[in-house]
């Protein structure tokens, strides 16, 4: 094929735009200042754990990390639960009242964060969810909620309709059949659908930033915002804390990167 | 590109369960009550904390409260007129944001669909190198934005450092602390973030055009460009469209980036109209953050109308 060079050459200068910078990072965790400003792209003369160790002391990362962990584990799974009983029905409600609720709901990703954030922080104080993870887990979830609807609701209305139909045949009913049907045919979606909402409820600052002024309730992103204000060009510790905040996100992404994939794109489509 | 299509484990389930009974007529089956109950728990919250709170955010537009007090006064359309006349802070911030918008719109939309053209068959190093570009858009934003800050860094930062190695010190920048590009630099963060993200879609577009298309075109005499030109082009155009829709809504929603890389609150050469809202509300400006969001809200809708308008018009026009 003609441009094969030319294919190569571009495709090569992309991969080293993408994993240059991410191995400067990395290398530059284990290195001082003077280190990664003397040489950033040498590798590391030893993998010195100190810059882990001062951010996982000094800086409130570890209290983030569990927050994190804690936050976005219950937001996903109950986003999920919610989403996938809204989409079960939606997609066995048919005619127009069906689609109401079902663009009602959906509506709901044209609507940008920035423009109810400001009611919403009204009525959490009001709630008393400010500063807590309670609170965090719930806004984490309305903001979600559409666009997880969405992506189900597409998915459930590929599935068969025998598929519910033998289930009621046999005396199931709706409960039942999305219990023991629904659910289980769905597991490589749902997968991907839990993906997506973790990557997005893990790496989100807006409603940390917003909601939480308590440094024992902080996550991580919002804690990294925070260290750059105080290690200001301190970089081999602001590298630490993106390499510390993105692990586990990286590490399942190379195990269930079709997951991945599938999932972002699914959002992407309409998000 | 659904998610249906990336498991095929999902059709294991429908052998089993088949036709135990067809229906007779294609009338929809009667529904059961209780699938109302289904979607009932989603529906109040979302009423709850989102539609609520949408509306809300009319109501407090057209007010001055501060956040705190509870007095405070109906001061009816006064904040949009200042918004849209006598708001410099606001002006410059719908100015970047336009500026943000073009160049990752095109950059992104142009980059991801070459990278896709390169990389759309399912050969072991195609899908190593997609899985490889699509890996900056699991990171966070922040994360992004401090890898960017570094390679930015007028004095120690990568691309200087490249520069000055390779002698081109007279290209060397202060990138963003030049006011007048910085927020050009942030946009081409951006794209690198997300590039390989957009691919994917185009890859999936890509890949449902029919071989045979490209070889009796191929017959026809016709080059690599001029079957990008008349095959390729023209049947992607629903990929482009989602693209160019979800980026443009990416470029309105870009936050986290703008905060990592101009501070919070951000530089006035950074400010986007996310980050403007944002900064009105926390000098507790509840009323006029509101007006602002309300405003928001409108131009992001009337460019998603126009694009949609644009979209349908090359489609006819083709």
């Amino acid at each position: 094929m003609a441009g094969s060079i030319g294919r190569r050459v571009i495709l090569g200068i992309y991969a080293l735009l993408i994993i240059v910078p991410l191995f400067v990072v990395l290398s530059g965790s284990f290195k001082s200042t003077k280190q990664l400003f003397d040489a950033p792209f040498a590798p590391p003369s030893s993998l010195s754990p100190g810059n882990y160790r001062a951010v996982l002391t000094d800086a409130s990362m570890a209290t983030a990390f569990v927050n994190s962990t804690v936050v976005t584990l219950s937001a996903v799974v109950i986003t999920l639960a919610v989403g996938s009983l809204a989409a079960y029905g939606l997609a066995r409600i048919p005619g127009w009242r069906g689609m109401v609720v079902y663009g009602f709901l959906v509506l709901g990703m044209a609507v940008p964060a920035q423009s109810n954030m400001i009611p919403q922080y009204v009525l959490f104080q009001s709630l008393g969810l400010l500063d807590s993870r309670i609170g965090l887990v719930l806004i984490e979830i309305v903001a979600t909620l559409p666009v997880a609807v969405f992506i189900m609701t597409g998915f459930m209305r590929t599935l068969p309709r025998e598929l519910f139909e033998a289930g009621s045949i046999d005396g199931a009913g709706p409960w039942r059949t999305y219990r023991s049907i629904a659910l289980p045919v769905s597991v490589p979606s749902l997968a991907a659908t839990a993906i997506f909402l973790f990557v997005i409820q893990w790496n989100d600052l807006l409603y940390p930033l917003l909601f939480i002024h308590d440094p024992a309730k902080t996550t991580l992103p919002l804690a990294l915002l925070n260290f750059q204000g105080e290690f200001l060009t301190n970089y081999p510790l602001l590298f630490t804390g993106v390499i510390v905040a993105s692990a586990p996100l990286v590490v399942a992404y190379v195990f269930l990167q079709r997951y991945f994939v599938a999932g972002i794109t699914a959002g992407s489509v309409k998000g | 590109m659904s998610v249906s299509e990336k498991s095929p484990a999902v059709r294991t389930g429908e052998p089993r369960v088949a036709l135990r009974r067809n229906r007779g007529g294609g009338r929809a089956p009667k529904v059961h009550p209780a699938l109302w109950l289904f979607p009932l728990p989603a529906v109040v919250i979302y009423v709850i904390f989102f539609v609520g709170p949408t509306l809300q955010a009319f109501q407090y537009s057209v007010t001055d409260w501060d956040g705190i007090s509870s007095a405070f006064s109906n001061v009816g359309g006064g904040n949009f007129s200042r918004i849209t006349t006598n708001d410099d802070l606001f002006r410059g911030a719908l100015t970047n944001n336009v500026k943000f918008l073009l160049v990752v719109v095109i950059a992104q939309t142009a980059l991801s669909l070459l990278l896709a053209l390169l990389l759309q068959r399912n050969s072991k190093s195609s899908t190593a190198l997609r899985a490889l570009f699509f890996l900056p858009a699991i990171l966070s934003s922040v994360s992004v934005a401090f890898v960017w800050k570094f390679m930015y860094d007028p004095n120690f930062g990568l691309i200087n450092q490249v520069l000055g190695g390779v002698g081109l010190d007279r290209l060397q920048g202060a990138f963003l602390g030049d006011a007048s590009k910085a927020i050009y630099w942030v946009a081409l963060a951006q794209v690198w973030a997300h590039a390989g993200q957009l691919m994917v879609i185009f890859v999936a577009g890509l890949q449902q055009i029919p071989e045979e298309l490209y070889e009796s075109a191929e017959l026809d005499g016709a080059g690599t460009w001029a079957r990008f030109r008349y095959v390729t082009w023209p049947l992607i155009a629903p990929a482009t469209a989602i693209v160019v829709a979800y980026t443009t809504i990416q470029s309105f929603k870009a936050f986290d980036l703008i905060l990592g890389l101009g501070g919070n609150p951000p530089k006035g050469s950074l400010d986007i109209l996310s980050t403007r809202i944002y900064t009105t509300f926390t000098n507790s400006r509840f009323g006029y953050a509101a007006a602002e969001s309300v405003v928001f809200m409108v131009i992001i809708a009337l460019v998603s109308f126009l694009q949609r308008r644009a979209v349908r018009l090359t489609q006819h026009g083709v």
